[in-house]
């Protein structure tokens, strides 16, 4: 009993920490490229969940097995989040670039209470059901009482989705591209990168992320409204700063770290105080490396 | 001569009694009850909706011939719901020779007049002073009150889980006022009454993405029943993951819960699940007509209180009636052993001047509504 305790606490630790890393890697990303933290990240998120609602409520009514409206719902979300994530990037960050960072967190703090407020005004401010589209898994049954299919779900599409990411930026030019981009922007512009295709790159994988994100969640816990993205985009960029913001493979391993020791903190302490883990995690891990745990440091250039 | 001297004094003092009494009979012609509460300042809209009720109740016992011939006269004084001022409020209204008060409105108010109506044996009913203490310490015999107090529901919850033969319970909230106000009575009276242990009380964070953490604690609890104070958003989430893990414990809730949009969110899963919420009294005749007859009269919809203070006029008028006296003893002698037809159903006082029959009651979602239990 006390071992299945712990096993159901660590699953439950990296489902959180799972979502946490697919919001997280946006947030790092886009810091990673263009030093902006990315408030309405949590509003993609957000925005991606509910795009996979509507899909799929339409599409059930149309009887179509669950599994396709899953895979179309999810879709639709991810291109849907993206397209919010680029136009975000183009209205309101793009026109900022050159202007104090101050200016453009703002403009960022700014379109995060927008699409706050679109989302309540367009659709609702009740919570509403998310349809439970994908079947119990089967050969689960046994280890039902750890893991139920959801979170094996979430653990599995984040497990690829990182590799692939890796992937990507380790070896397509665009991902080369990326990652001198972040290394210094006016040099990579002069050896012929053109930094605004990189940049929306980097903000359609975010937003993508967060997307799938906001879907495997949503089906997980059962009910969105449009307030979701706040509270999971705190959390996320809490692990992001943890992991050290700019660094990809920190986020994750920030997320990680976050969602365990929430959850280990709840079962073995007190759910009471479950925030204030994460924040204390925070604080501890910020007065050792104060650049984050993978964080590189930064020194001034002369 | 020094018989017939004290023949002219007995008859002297006969006669003054004589005259001394019919005057006073008189004098008790009109039937004074006092009506105090917040009138004006920020909190008037609590108290106005008495005073119209009891306007609209005396205008109608008036209408048939008083009660037992006698008119009521109504004597309205402010306390603006603040106890420095009640006190005086109280005074001024004992000094004007009611025979009972209906209110005052305010706990704090409510609890600093008390004491002045006790010294001069008067009986208050409020509409809503739900300060648990004003009944339960058994300071104010002379208190009474149509509402139901901020504790009632939490009895209501525990008395149900007793019924229902729960031994061990989890009592979890979402860290709210309310949610955790309604968890810290579920709390108090489970460990007074000791028959039932408590394995597991705890906060929830509402808005978390993911709760499988504390739901596998209060499975590992071992708890065979979850009560949750707090509101439908957390609730549908504890008990959508509860269901999918097959974790077979009941789930237990507060008015907050008792909403239709627990069972749009958590669906087929919200089956079963027990909150309580307040007695529903929208179909009843009585309050029917109260209400109608406020709309009639000034073109609007009552507003708070105005039911429990409808029926705590029809209460105490029904005492007065059947106690045939207005004296202190003869009146909350009736109200505590009589039951009277008002909006609220039928009611009656208990020995500490809670309204029996006034309060909460249990629901359970089946077949996607929510059914009042008897």
């Amino acid at each position: 009993m006390k071992l299945d305790f712990f096993f159901q606490l660590l699953m439950s630790g990296l489902t959180r920490g799972s979502i946490y890393a697919l919001i997280a890697l946006g947030y790092t990303m886009v810091y990673g490229i263009v030093k902006l933290i990315n408030f309405a990240h949590g509003e993609i998120y957000m925005i991606g969940a509910f795009t996979a609602l509507i899909v799929s409520g339409v599409l059930s009514m149309y009887g179509m097995n669950p599994v396709f409206i899953f895979l179309i719902a999810i879709t639709a979300a991810i291109i849907y989040s993206a397209a919010y994530g680029v136009t975000l990037e183009k209205i309101a960050y793009a026109p900022l670039r050159k202007a104090p960072r101050l200016s453009a967190l703002i403009s960022a703090i700014g379109m995060s209470m927008f699409l706050q407020n679109y989302v309540l005004l367009a659709q609702t401010s009740d919570f509403l059901p998310f349809p439970e589209l994908l079947p119990e898994f089967g050969f689960l049954d046994p280890v039902k009482f750890i893991i139920s299919t959801n979170q094996f779900l979430i653990l599995v599409t984040t497990t690829v989705v990182m590799v692939l990411l890796t992937f990507f930026i380790k070896f397509s030019r665009t991902g080369k591209a990326m990652r001198a981009t972040s290394q210094d922007r006016d040099m990579a512009q002069l050896v012929g990168i053109n930094i605004n295709k990189v940049i929306s790159i980097t903000f359609v994988i975010g937003s993508a992320l967060a997307a799938i994100g906001g879907v495997l969640i949503s089906s997980h816990i059962g009910q969105i409204n449009f307030y979701i993205g706040f509270i999971a985009g705190i959390k996320a960029f809490v692990a992001a700063v943890l992991g050290g913001i700019g660094s990809i493979p920190g986020a994750v391993l920030g997320s990680f770290v976050l969602g365990i020791t929430e959850s280990f903190g709840t079962g073995y302490i007190s759910s009471d105080y479950e925030d204030a883990f994460a924040f204390v995690i925070l604080i501890v891990i910020l007065i050792f490396k104060p650049s984050g745990l993978l964080g590189r440091k930064v020194s001034e250039k002369v | 001569m020094k018989r017939m001297a004290k023949f002219f004094l007995v008859a002297l003092v006969s006669v003054a009694a004589i005259t001394f009494v019919s005057c006073g009979k008189k004098e008790a012609e009109t039937i004074k009850i006092g009506v105090a509460g917040p009138h004006s300042g920020d909190l008037a809209s609590y108290g106005i909706p008495t005073i119209k009720a009891a306007e609209l109740v005396a205008e109608e016992v008036n209408a048939k011939g008083g009660i037992d011939g006698r008119m009521i006269e109504l004597v309205i004084e402010d306390d603006v719901c603040k106890p420095e001022v009640a006190a005086n409020t109280a005074a001024k209204l004992v000094g004007d020779g009611v025979v009972a008060v209906i209110g005052h409105i305010c706990s704090g108010a409510t609890k600093s007049a008390m004491g002045t109506y006790l010294d001069s044996e008067l009986l208050a009913i409020s509409p809503s002073a739900t300060n648990p203490p004003l009944t339960q310490s058994g300071d104010y015999p002379n208190f009474f009150r149509t509402i139901a107090p901020d504790d009632a529901q939490a009895a209501v919850e525990v008395a149900f889980a007793y019924a229902q033969g729960y031994k061990k319970i989890a009592v979890l909230h979402d860290k709210g006022d309310y949610g955790k106000g309604f968890a810290e009575f579920c709390k108090a009276i489970l460990e007074a009454d000791k028959k039932a242990e408590i394995v597991l009380y705890e906060g929830i964070t509402p808005g978390a993405v993911d709760y499988t953490a504390i739901i596998n604690k209060i499975a590992s609890s071992g708890a065979d029943a979850v009560i949750f104070g707090g509101y439908h958003p957390e609730a549908s989430k504890l008990i959508t993951q509860m269901k999918k893990k097959d974790m077979n414990i009941a789930f237990l809730s507060d008015d907050g819960v008792k909403d239709d949009t627990f069972i749009k969110v958590a669906g087929e899963y919200a089956e079963g699940v027990y909150a309580t919420g307040p007695i529903d009294t929208s179909s009843n005749p009585l309050a029917i007509k109260a209400v109608k007859a406020h709309q009639d009269k000034y073109g609007e919809d009552p507003g708070a209180f105005f039911i429990n203070a409808y029926a705590a006029m029809l209460a105490l008028v029904n005492a007065i009636d059947v106690a045939n006296s207005t004296e202190y003893a003869d009146l909350t002698n009736a109200l505590r052993s009589n039951y009277v037809d008002t909006p609220l159903g039928k009611i009656s006082f208990d020995e500490k001047g809670d309204a029996i029959g006034v309060g909460f009651a249990v629901y359970q979602v089946q077949n996607g509504q929510y059914v009042e239990l008897k």
